[in-house]
This record gives structure tokens, sequence and C-alpha cells, in this order.
């Protein structure tokens, strides 16, 4: 059995007529790093929430199918139970900090606090998880005084802190400078390879490309496509559908048509694209 | 109308220095990308030219008007600001009441406010989401409506904080042709952004800050070619010319056109 297992999942937030998603079918191995992409409203939010137990515990609404995740069933189990096992970082990380905390250390902490963890461990996972992201100077500060970058920074500590076995983070990098959102990438890499499990929104498919193990394209609530990244962002499917892919991938595809790619697949990487260019010289 | 800065300090009152010794000048109908490090002070920076913060030290004059000397409702009638969170800049009832509120406190008259609105909607995509609350919809629509509200108010100066934060390709393409129709207009439009690519395909000037200071100012090419500089304060150049250094180019291309004629004429 997967570690992550979602069959026929199919749900509607109350009040609305369409669903949100529609016949998600995944199944995730543990220590896989799965990118989802997809149109604003596509059910990428939505598909996160399902993971993280929010839908249908906190939404409510009309829900069928199963989300299973190391073998408990979310519509079997609660919340509160739910959150030992599933993280989520928000997509806002002012709709996740706490308001409750003035520093940015107690910010990360408070999800240990209401799980009953010790306090000196505490204290040590909340170092070190500052130190993984890069924060360790930010925490005397408020989180409220920081930027909309180092304020998402907090958001994904203070999940990270929790060592969830299945993390989803949704578009946890949209606020960030191109290089901390390398480094955030590499982080999610090096804690996958230790066995985490990662399901990850983005729009930056350069970095998906590079550190994801399968990207999942949905698209009005349904799966679209799926599969390695270098298939399916070189896929036309995505172009046909509106999607984005990396500049590597459409100055090929430009220049396939030019006749000045030579080679039969695109590229997604930097390398695969110097590769190609280069090699024809 | 020009931007000019001198010499300006901001010093928070927790007494971060988020602002050191920054002289700028920003020519009336520029285009103009900042980039730099989260915490950079780039939000910072721009909150200065509507008047949201006043200098520590030095000055910040939009046309001939020192910007301490003018309220922050005064100043709006020269300077447009599109929040990062639209949720921050969001709270009439309906999109239209929405976009209405600042032409109508500009004080303009009734057929111009229905122009400048219409213009609006047409330019942001909205014209048949008019009648919806503005948090009924989705957190892209609403970075519509934020947008459209500051364009409704037809200032010479329109600054955008990370407008493409978060959204789909579809829409960074739409606010890619609202920043060019706002350029056609001899508009002045200032914009924050991390998506270097887009910054690169849209802007012809780019300020890099670091900790608070002018890194670079130039323009796009000069700027976003200097990958060891740019790295200081945590940016990457565009995909595009990275390829290019890749490739031993000798020029700094930023755009899939520029690469393209090189990379013809190479194979030629």
């Amino acid at each position: 059995m997967a570690f992550v297992n979602i069959q026929n999942l199919t749900y509607k937030y109350p009040l609305t007529k369409t669903p949100a998603l529609q016949n998600i079918n995944l199944q995730i191995e543990q220590g896989e790093f799965i990118s989802i992409i997809g149109a604003n409203g596509a059910g990428k939010s939505t598909l996160c929430y399902a993971l993280a137990g929010f839908v249908p515990h906190f939404f409510k609404g009309e829900i069928s199918g199963i989300i299973e995740v190391d073998g408990i069933e979310s519509s079997k189990s609660t919340l509160d139970e739910w959150v030992l096992n599933v993280g989520l970082a928000f997509q806002n990380p002012f709709n996740q900090i706490s308001g409750a905390k003035y520093t940015v250390f107690e910010e990360i902490a408070f999800g240990l606090e209401n799980i009953g963890v010790p306090r000196e461990q505490m204290q040590s996972r909340v170092e070190e998880a500052m130190r993984l992201t890069g924060i360790s100077n930010l925490a005397d500060r408020s989180p409220y005084s920081l930027s909309g970058g180092q304020q998402q920074r907090v958001a994904l500590t203070s999940i990270l802190v929790m060592q969830p076995k299945l993390l989803v983070l949704d578009e946890p990098t949209s606020q960030m400078d191109p290089i901390g959102t390398r480094e955030v990438f590499e982080v999610i890499h090096n804690l996958t390879q230790n066995g985490m499990t990662v399901v990850m929104v983005e729009h930056k498919v350069e970095w998906i490309a590079h550190f994801a193990t399968r990207v999942i394209a949905l698209k009005d609530g349904a799966v679209l496509t799926e599969g390695k990244p270098s298939d399916v962002l070189t896929s036309d499917v995505l172009i046909e559908n509106g999607f984005g892919v990396s500049r590597y991938t459409s100055v090929a595809r430009e220049a396939k048509k030019q006749g000045l790619w030579k080679k039969e697949k695109l590229p997604v990487t930097l390398f695969e694209a110097a590769e190609g260019f280069g090699s024809n010289k | 109308m020009n931007i000019n800065i001198t010499d300006l300090h901001f010093t928070y009152p927790t007494g971060l220095e988020a602002l050191q010794s920054v002289s700028l000048n920003i020519d009336s109908g520029e285009q103009v990308a900042i980039v730099g490090q989260n915490g950079a002070g780039k939000t910072t920076l721009v909150r200065h030219f509507n008047g949201l913060l006043k200098p520590t030290s030095g000055s910040v004059t939009i046309g001939d008007w020192d910007t301490t000397k003018y309220s922050v409702a005064k100043l709006a009638s020269r300077v447009g600001y599109v929040f990062q969170n639209p949720d921050e800049q969001l709270f009439s009832r309906d999109v239209l009441t929405e976009i209405e509120f600042g032409p109508k406190n500009l004080g303009y008259k009734k057929n111009k406010i229905d122009e400048l609105v219409e213009r609006a909607l047409v330019l942001t995509e909205l014209t048949d989401k008019k009648e919806t609350n503005p948090y009924d919809l989705s957190p892209t629509w609403r970075k519509m409506v934020a947008l459209a509200s500051i364009i409704a108010m037809d200032t010479p100066i329109v600054i955008f904080d990370e407008p493409t934060t978060g959204q789909d390709f579809t829409n960074v393409t739409r606010i890619a042709n609202v920043i060019a129709e706002l350029k056609k207009e001899g508009k002045t439009v200032i914009t924050i952004t991390h998506d270097i690519d887009f910054c690169a395909e849209n802007f012809e000037r780019v300020i890099a800050l670091s900790n608070g200071k002018v890194l670079l100012d130039g323009e796009v090419h000069e700027v976003l070619g200097q990958e060891e500089i740019l790295a200081q304060t945590y940016v990457d150049p565009p995909q595009l010319t990275r390829l290019g250094k890749l490739l031993n180019l000798k020029e700094a291309v930023i755009n899939q056109e520029e690469f393209l004629s090189v990379i013809a004429r190479r194979q030629r």
C-alpha cells in the first residue's frame, strides 16, 4: 500500500455548485517529492487541504472517496490526530501566523507547545528548524515586522519543526527572492532524502524540473496529466491547456520550429538546454 | 512627473535601519523594476513615494512636491500604490464600488470617473465580475481588483508591489499587458518583483537593492548580466541570460527573441 493513497476523491465546498476536486486518484510513495501544477482555481489548494485534513474536517462540504496517509484514513481520524502526521504550510503566511506570539522563536514553538513537547526538546527543535531554513537571525523579531518572504520562511519553519511524515506546501516560495527559493527547494529535497514525503504546489517550473520526482498537473479539479518532470513539463498537453513552462522549454520549442534545436526531446533544465544548444555549434 | 530621492535614510521605530543613503532619479514615463533579497528594503523604499513612510533624513520629491509636506491622501493624486497583499487593500461590497472609490476621492467629474472605471475593468478583464463581492473572488481575481482600483485613479505614477506573486501563467500575461498599456499612456511604472524573467521581459531599467542600499541601477541588460553582484542580494539572472552565459555568448541576452537571434547567427 502506498504511503499516501487517494481513491476516487470528489469534493464540493459548502454553498458551491461545482466540485473543487473530481475523481482524483493518486498514490505517493514515502520519500517522493511531488509537485502539483495548475492554473489558479484548478483545485491545487483544495487538494492540499484534503491531504492536510482541513477538507472535510474544517471546511465541511460534500466528500466522497478515500484519503489515506500511512495507513490511516482521514474520515476515520480527527484533525488533532491528523496534524501529528501531516503538516501544511499555507499559501499566504499572513493567514497562518498565529497572532498570539511576540517573537519568531515563540511562533515556531507554538505547534510543539500544543502537542505537549517537553521544554528542552522544544527549544532544540526550534533552533534546529530555524538553522535549517536560515532564519536564526530573525528569532527575536516580531513575526509581523518581517517582509513577505521572511514571513513565508517562518510559516514553513513552524511546520517543519513538527517533523511531519507528510509535508504539504502551498506555494511556499511565492514571495521569496530567487536564490532563497532555490535554497528552500534544496532544504526540502534533503528532507525527502531522509524519508519525508513532500507534496508542493508551485508555479516555478525551473526548480520543479530540478527537484521533483513527479509532477501532477491539475485542471478544473481533475488530474490532466502526471509523470516525470522531464516528460510532463515538455508535453504539448500543457501548452494546449495554457500552463506556464520554463523559458528553456519555450525557447527550445521555438528554436525547433526554426531548425535551431536539433534534438527530439525539449529541455526543462538549464543544463539540458545548454547541452542541446551547445552540441550543435 | 519625476521622482527624486536624495540621500534617503529610513529607520523603523524598532531601530532597524531599512534604507541607507539611497539616491535615485526616476524620470517621467520610465518602466522600472526593483529587485533584491527579502528584507532588502524594497517595500520600505516605494512606501516613501506615496508618503506612507516619511524619510528619517534626506528627501523624496514627487514632481515639485516634497513628500513630508503633503498628506498621503494628497499624494494619492500623483502616486498609485498596489499593495503586495490585496486583502490589505480591498474593503467594498462589490468590485465596481471598489474601483470607483479612488477616482471619486480624487474629485474627478462623473463622466471621467465612468470612463476611468470602464477602462480599468476592461484592462484587468473584470467587466463580467463588477457586481461580485471582492471576497467571493479567488485570490487571483482579488489581485486584479486591487490593480484595477489603482489604475482607475489615473495617476502619473503607478507602483506595483510584487504583482505576479502566486499568479498563474495566464494572469502573469494579463498583468504584463496592463503594464504595457500604462507604458503606452506615458505613465511611470515602478514594480517590485522577484520574478526575474518577468522583470527582463517587461522593464527597461532595473534597480537592485541590498541591505537598504542601491547595489545596481541601470539598463536591464546591464544589470541582469551581472551574476556575481546580483548574487549578493539573492537574485539570479533570468533563465535565458544564464543559458547564454553557459553557452559563452558574448553579450547578455535576456529574452527569447534576443537569444534566438544570437543562436541563429552562431549556427549560420
